[in-house]
């Protein structure tokens, strides 16, 4: 199917949950969702005869400045060949987002990533815990908000 | 101290000082602690290896710190192996040495300004004796590193305080 195909078709069932759909002069053609749909919607894409989004190719946390964080859901259907995008937006004080680890198992530490670095909380994660930086680590690095801290455990962090 | 060999040509017995002794049995013998944290443990392994040949100057690679004489920091010190690194270095049994291998353990390297988990020189944890730059240094400047060392050690004095 081609991304319009398939956008159309998650229209077609989801259509209160689509915010935004660019296909034309996008190098990875999207849909944003509304977060609280993505677990239903994800669903949909990957047990339909004709999506069978069966490989999450890659799951990015994403900062926009303005106050939004947001998730971004690279998928491609090894049995079908064609891929699509999904965003979701979220605000940054109160950026929840459903697990999909559930569906892809390669979500699980993907999220537990984007959770690292950005501190998106995802909703249903089997073992939400940071996955590259220290346990007691201050903040989450990637927040275009964050300030690098003066000192971790007595070390001198700047140079 | 010179060639030992030839001193045994006619009898068992050398006369030496016994400062000399230590010095030239420590840096004949200087055994590495085998850990590497990036890419310049490429090098140090190829520096290793057959090609270049540590053994030839008696450093072998030991897989604990009990047996270790010199630690070779070959790579980005992150805050999170900080601390590991502190306590490897103090389960070191003395005389104990430091090799910063690299821009990163020497100073932070390309992550100097932007890098939020790396710690900007080993030398904020643990005392270093040599440094060797390079992004990684080639194997040549690791030995030269560890030539550096050895002129260290024969310097040394177990009676006089060093400096």
């Amino acid at each position: 199917m081609t991304p319009q195909e398939i956008a159309d078709k998650l229209k077609a069932g989801f259509s209160e949950a689509i915010l935004e759909v660019k296909i034309e002069g996008a190098i990875d053609p999207y849909v944003k969702i509304a977060a609280s749909k993505l677990a239903d919607l994800a669903l949909f894409l990957r047990d339909d005869p004709e999506t069978q989004f069966d490989f999450l190719m890659c799951l990015s946390g994403m900062d926009n400045g303005k106050g939004l964080l947001g998730g971004v859901y690279n998928l491609y259907s090894i049995t079908k060949r064609h891929k699509i995008t999904l965003k979701v937006e979220v605000p940054a004080d109160k950026a929840e987002i459903p697990s999909v680890s559930s569906l892809w198992p390669t979500a699980n530490w993907h999220e537990r990533e984007a959770y690292d670095l950005f501190g998106i909380r995802f909703t249903g994660h089997p073992d939400l815990r940071r996955i590259l930086l220290p346990e007691d680590y201050p903040g989450h690095p990637l927040r275009k908000d964050f300030k690098v801290p003066e000192f971790y455990q007595g070390m001198k962090v700047p140079y | 101290m010179g060639l030992l060999d030839k001193q045994f040509n006619n009898s068992n017995v050398i006369i030496t000082s016994l400062d000399n002794l230590l010095n030239w049995a420590r840096l004949s013998s200087m055994w590495g602690m085998q850990f590497g944290l990036a890419c310049c443990a490429i090098e140090m392994m190829a520096t290793g290896a057959s090609h270049y040949d540590l053994d030839r100057f008696g450093i072998f690679f030991r897989a604990t710190p009990r047996q270790s004489d010199v630690m070779i920091v070959a790579g980005t010190v992150t805050l999170k192996m900080a601390s590991r690194i502190k306590r490897l270095y103090d389960q070191m049994s003395e005389p104990r040495y430091v090799i910063s291998m690299g821009s990163c353990s020497n100073c932070g390297g390309p992550y100097w300004e932007h890098g939020y988990h790396v710690l900007k020189g080993v030398d904020r944890v643990i005392p270093v004796d040599v440094y060797v730059p390079g992004c990684p240094p080639r194997p040549e400047a690791l030995m030269e590193g560890l030539m550096k060392l050895q002129g260290k050690i024969r310097s040394h004095s177990s009676v006089k305080q060093s400096a």
